[in-house]
């Protein structure tokens, strides 16, 4: 299971500058058990960006929004809305962002930071998208995250190794920075690449003491206690 | 002669660079510093480059500092955290050193230590970002330092890319890292003055200081291997002939890095020469394209 905690309503509104309108979408998997993204949480975000100003044009939830697959296929029914919008805001992991932006033509944001509880690839698993920083940048890079495409992990672009597209460490790796570019052109943020991106608080990548008590991770402590006890 | 005062002045600047050795022999480092004082701007000393381990870049700059060189502190973001970026920078400042060139870093599987721990803790812009903060004296996370720094900020670009996403990608992430604090930039090796062209018309509105970026070939195999491996490096056909076709292959390699230097020059406010174990050579090549 990936945990994950809403990012600050502030921080999410920052994202949204320049957007009137707002497809939402949230997830009924781990971020419903998270209470960061099922149906109630997408419907307290709905009237809250209402009150901020903000045009919601659809919204809905998807169990789960890391098969990629399946984002498209319930999201097809609900295209109109999604292109009428002039981005996503998505209540979810980092997995699930990534899997939306995969399938969708239009700027995606995270609504939702992941936690790191060790290592979870959702139901993506061809490789590592999401590596639970605590701190998710997909908003800079239109759904693509740096930490994981880029074998660097840069957070503010490329360096100066790629060849044909190809990354220094290794020829059968993409340039992830590359990916984003296209990505940004696809979607037409480009101007997002002059954004700088501050020095990253891995810190945050630790889980705080208040989340892990409610998290399975507490629960196996108390299975290990318990045990130890009766010995 | 310093290379501020150069870039300042509106002068052509010259910059070089030296490596250190695996090891703590610095004869040669030494000898070579002999040879370039007062004949360049600049001297940058490489850190850990290519992912090798060797004598340290800090450590070599406050020496050349001794012999009345003006070095350019290379720093990598590869082995250091943000505590020890921010304190070697403050030991630089402290030894000496005005001038601090931010790299990104080859990757450690590149070098001789493949089983190393990358750090990139920092990026590129972030570390200028952190130096510019240091100049205004305050470290990164804003607490005041007892002494600022005063550095000269310098980054690096790569003016021909294989693909157009990639040369985008230089152009935008040059225009940020001048928004972060880069006052100047070296250039991976050029060797085709059209393609050099074509990055400058893009970059020159940018209005800070391009020193472009000069390899002397010194083989037909050693332009075949760099076409094939070194990123950004594309030596044309015809020079690998006329490389090949020379009887004395030291004099071409000589000839032709002056030849580029003064086709290049007019685009671009200096040069940096990275010669690569042809560092005694340096003064020879300035003199050849009528420069010392």
């Amino acid at each position: 299971m990936l945990r994950s905690e809403q990012k600050p309503f502030e921080e999410i509104l920052g994202y949204l500058e320049g957007d009137k309108k707002i497809f939402l979408l949230g997830c009924d998997g781990c971020a419903h058990s998270s209470r960061t993204g099922g149906w109630p949480q997408v419907l307290a975000m709905k009237e809250r960006l209402e009150g901020a100003g903000k045009k919601i044009t659809g919204h809905t939830v998807i169990d789960f929004l890391c098969q990629k697959a399946l984002v498209a296929s319930r999201l097809r029914p609900l295209e109109d809305k999604v292109m009428e919008a002039d981005s996503l805001l998505v209540l979810t992991c980092g997995v699930g962002v990534q899997a939306t932006a995969a399938m969708v033509k239009r700027s995606v944001h995270p609504g939702c930071n992941t936690i790191s509880l060790g290592g979870s690839r959702g139901e993506w698993r061809g490789s590592e998208r999401c590596v639970e920083c605590g701190d998710c940048l997909l908003h800079y890079t239109g759904g693509i995250c740096p930490l994981t495409a880029c074998s660097k992990g840069l957070r503010n672009g490329a360096c100066g190794g790629a060849s044909k597209g190809t990354c220094e460490v290794s020829p059968e790796k993409p340039c992830g920075w590359e990916l984003i570019y296209e990505r940004l052109k696809e979607v037409g943020r480009l101007d997002q690449l002059k954004q700088f991106v501050p020095p990253k608080q891995w810190n945050k990548q630790r889980p705080r003491p208040e989340i892990l008590s409610t998290s399975l991770w507490a629960l196996e402590q108390r299975d290990q206690s318990s045990e130890e006890g009766k010995g | 002669m310093a290379l501020r005062e150069a870039l300042e002045s509106g002068r052509f600047a010259v910059t070089t660079e030296v490596g250190p050795l695996k090891g703590t022999d610095t004869t040669e480092i030494m000898e070579v510093a002999e040879i370039l004082h007062g004949k360049v701007d600049g001297v940058n000393v490489t850190d850990q480059q290519s992912a090798v381990m060797r004598l340290g870049s800090l450590a070599t700059c406050a020496l050349l500092v001794q012999k009345g060189l003006d070095p350019v502190f290379q720093m990598t973001c590869r082995d250091r955290n943000r505590i020890a970026l921010q304190s070697d920078l403050l030991s630089a400042h402290v030894l000496g050193v005005k001038n601090v060139l931010v790299i990104s870093g080859d990757f450690p599987t590149l070098g001789d230590h493949i089983d190393a721990k990358d750090v990139y803790d920092l990026d590129s812009e972030q570390l200028l970002w952190t130096i510019n903060q240091m100049n205004n004296g305050h470290d990164l996370i804003g607490n005041e330092l007892k002494g600022k720094t005063s550095f000269l900020a310098g980054a690096v670009v790569k003016p021909v890319s294989d693909t157009d996403a990639s040369f985008e990608l230089q152009l935008a992430m040059m225009e940020k890292k001048i928004s972060v604090g880069a006052r100047f930039f070296q250039t991976q090796a050029v060797y085709e003055v059209s393609a050099f062209e074509r990055f400058m018309k893009r970059a020159a509105k940018f209005k800070v200081p391009v020193l472009v970026g000069i390899i002397p070939l010194k083989s037909v195999g050693m332009a075949r291997y760099m076409n094939k491996n070194v990123s950004g490096v594309f030596v044309p056909e015809p020079l690998i002939d006329e490389m090949g076709k020379a009887e004395d292959k030291t004099a071409k390699g000589l000839e032709v890095a002056a030849r580029l230097i003064n086709d290049l020059k007019g685009l671009c406010q200096g040069v940096h020469i990275m010669a690569i174990g042809w560092e005694k050579k340096v003064p020879e090549i300035l003199r050849l394209a009528k420069l010392a």
